[in-house]
């Protein structure tokens, strides 16, 4: 009788360290980010307060920009829904601490991948969706046609909280030329100041400038020099220590820049699910498992595609039709000779 | 031992209480931080800046640390609610003293003036008095002279800068006058006393400031030469000038701002300090055959004083205080520098707040440290 006892406890024992091994490497593969999410019903988003062509609101809240669209591609691919995102404007101070404060879970808002960034704050970068450089504006009737026509004295409006100061310092220093930085806290204060004349030249991000500039009272009288200072490749961060939801971000956006590759658009994508091409198929979850590496149902790529577009739908409606940035330059893919180049989803 | 017991208890369980909550706070701010791989620690203020600031009252660039950052940041802060301490007393105590004058037109524009400034919010004046400036400002090449050599512009106000030669020498002069000052005062007083001697120490002190640090340029080898600004042209359309000091439109705007806004609360705390002294101070004072300048010297002004200090300090931290919002406009303050770049720039989020605000708390109990000991000094000393 006690023997039995004794192997029964044995064999309880066993199932329970199974069970709990099991259950361990189920754990693994869960995000913590993810289920709180599903439970939310909304993913949360942090983006810029007001960059058109990125991030910008219109008249009845409704956001627009490449960067809304990383956000609403991880909606409809954990959600199933493009338009289930909560979106928080964040300044350029604040963003990194909304983001590890658990206030949002996803950080899209045009910020520059660096290496302090990346290892420093509790920050993981999960790719680029816009690569940058810094550049100089300045009035046209000035007659500088390049960054090394300034002169000592240059007066230099910028914002805040951005890699432009520490670029702006490194460009003047190297260049032996003295200069003044007026940095404000908001870009829109940025642009009364420039506009008023007190400052000869504004520099942010190219793209930024380009978007800024149509704020101007007289946009045709600036022009945006040709130089390009520093690399400023902007890309969706999330929160260090979960990988799997890391996963999610990283190739929602993969998603989107591949499905412009091969040709697979928001119009076409159902009709693609019988295609000959396999990369093809398995782009629009007709073939392979791969959500179920994230815990997601098989069709989450196809609803990204569907409901949001692919890369290059995303920049045309956003940035390029908006004539902020018409020519893609690096942003294109690299078939098409710019620098725009994903891993393979396999 | 049982009173004491009574005394204690509530006081040390009090203190526990605020210890427990303080432990549990850095507990679970330490506990968050570790899980998000966030390490805390102030050695960042050691490390290189690499960011250049607009103005500075100390030599300072981007290969400086943050430490020196944070000073060039508090130093701004200093010197901005300094200049709008002094200012917005001045106009206080004189919107004050109009607003009780028998003049009709003088005690309304007073009140208007009052209840204008005081009642419309303190950023939106900061950026009305910097934008509206920046707009109404001549580009540098088409600004007029004032006074001859300062130059009033969109880029800021220009005026010519002191070349010293010897100066320690002229400022030891200055020092001996005040010294001086502090001992013909001491020797009056006593004079005034022992003997009921009078004597004028206000034009003797005047003298005394004059003619000392006047003697340094005579005997002492001290010069002074002044470099008068000068149009430099920095492309076809943009134009600076060059040489001389240039006091930028921000500190400007912000020094407006904050000296016309505190102003107005400074002229109420000087009009109930001045009406809270009874009628009969005021003839009493008269009827024991005091000139009126003497009653209002030695009568009525130390008694309004008492009821004016304390709530003025109130004013004075809250400038102190309000100046913080110098980053809307792009004044360098410390929030503007410290909390605003060298956060972005490190990420040190806890520890960079944490030394901003212990920081604003320090300048605050200073000031509230110095008028106490002025309110002290002329409190009724009862015998």
């Amino acid at each position: 009788m006690f023997k039995i006892i004794k192997q029964l406890t044995s064999i309880v024992a066993m199932f329970a360290v199974l069970f709990a091994f099991s259950n361990e490497t189920m754990a693994a593969k869960k995000s913590k980010t993810l289920e709180n999410t599903k439970k939310r019903g909304f993913v949360r988003c942090g983006v810029s307060q007001g960059l058109p062509g990125f991030s910008n609101a219109d008249e009845s809240g409704n956001w627009t920009g490449i960067d809304v669209d990383v956000c609403r591609a991880v909606a409809a691919a954990t959600l199933g829904d493009a338009t289930k995102v909560k979106f928080t404007p964040l300044s350029a101070k604040e963003r990194f601490t909304a983001l590890t404060s658990g206030e949002i879970d996803i950080l899209s808002r045009n910020t520059t991948w660096t290496l302090s960034r990346d290892a420093d704050i509790g920050l993981t970068f999960v790719g680029v969706n816009f690569y940058d450089g810094q550049g100089f504006m300045v009035r046209k009737g000035s007659g500088i046609a390049s960054t090394s026509e300034f002169k000592n004295g240059t007066s230099v409006c910028t914002n805040l909280g951005i890699t432009t100061e520490l670029n702006m310092r490194d460009f003047f220093d190297s260049k032996g030329i003295s200069y003044e930085p007026v940095v404000f806290e908001k870009a829109d204060e940025v642009v009364a100041a420039y506009d008023a004349g007190r400052c000869d030249t504004y520099t942010t991000d190219k793209s930024g400038l380009a978007a800024q500039r149509t704020k101007l009272s007289a946009p045709d009288d600036h022009v945006v020099l040709p130089e390009t200072i520093s690399k400023e490749p902007l890309g969706p961060v999330v929160r260090q220590g979960d990988s799997v939801w890391e996963d999610i971000v990283r190739w929602s956006l993969n998603t989107m820049i591949e499905a412009e590759e091969y040709g697979v658009n928001s119009s076409n994508a159902d009709m693609m699910k019988t295609s000959n091409n396999p990369a093809i198929k398995r782009l629009v979850g007709a073939e392979g498992e791969l959500g179920a590496a994230f815990g997601l149902d098989n069709d989450w790529n196809l609803r990204i595609i569907k409901q949001v577009g692919n890369y290059g739908e995303s920049y045309k409606r956003n940035i390029a039709d908006t004539g902020i940035l018409p020519d893609r330059g690096p942003n294109e893919l690299w078939t098409k000779g710019g620098i725009l180049y994903v891993p393979p989803a396999r | 031992m049982n009173n004491i017991i009574k005394r204690y208890i509530p006081q040390i369980l009090a203190i526990l209480f605020v210890v427990l909550i303080f432990g549990f706070l850095t507990l679970n701010a330490q506990t968050n931080m570790d899980n998000r791989g966030i390490d805390f620690g102030f050695g960042f203020l050691s490390q290189e800046s690499s960011f250049d600031v607009q103005f500075s009252l100390i030599e300072y660039s981007g290969s400086d640390s943050y430490a020196r950052a944070f000073l060039v940041g508090l130093l701004n802060t200093l010197l901005v609610s300094f200049i709008s301490i002094i200012i917005c007393t001045i106009l206080g105590v004189i919107i004050g003293v109009a607003r009780l004058s028998s003049n009709y037109l003088i005690k309304n524009s007073a009140a208007w003036y009052v209840e204008f400034f005081r009642n419309i919010p303190l950023l939106l004046q900061i950026f009305f008095w910097y934008y509206a400036a920046l707009r109404a400002l001549p580009m540098p090449e088409k600004a007029n002279a004032w006074f001859g050599v300062t130059y009033m512009t969109v880029k800021g106000y220009y005026i010519p800068a002191m070349v010293w030669e010897n100066l320690n020498i002229f400022l030891y002069c200055g020092l001996a006058a005040i010294i001086a000052i502090f001992i013909l005062r001491n020797y009056a007083n006593k004079l005034r006393d022992t003997q009921g001697k009078q004597i004028p120490v206000l034009l003797y002190s005047v003298g005394l400031l004059i003619v000392l640090p006047l003697l340094s340029f005579l005997f002492g080898g001290v010069s002074l030469e002044f470099e008068i600004p000068e149009l430099k042209k920095l492309s076809k359309i943009s134009y600076i000038y060059e040489g001389g000091i240039s006091l930028p439109p921000e500190l400007i705007a912000l020094v407006l701002a904050l000296s016309l806004y505190t102003s107005t609360f400074v002229a109420e705390c000087v009009r109930a300090g001045i009406e809270g002294v009874s009628k009969g101070q005021k003839e009493a004072a008269a009827s024991v055959g005091l000139t009126p300048n003497q009653v209002l010297k030695l009568v009525i002004m130390p008694q309004a004083l008492r009821i004016i200090i304390p709530p003025t300090t109130n004013q004075y931290l809250n400038l102190t205080k309000n100046s913080s919002l110098a980053a809307a406009i792009a004044y360098p303050d410390l929030v503007l520098v410290f909390a605003g770049t060298a956060l972005m720039q490190t990420g040190k989020a806890i520890e960079i707040v944490s030394i901003t605000m212990l920081t604003y708390l320090t300048i605050s109990l200073t000031i509230a440290a110095i008028m106490n000991w002025y309110n002290k000094k002329i409190e009724i000393k009862e015998k």
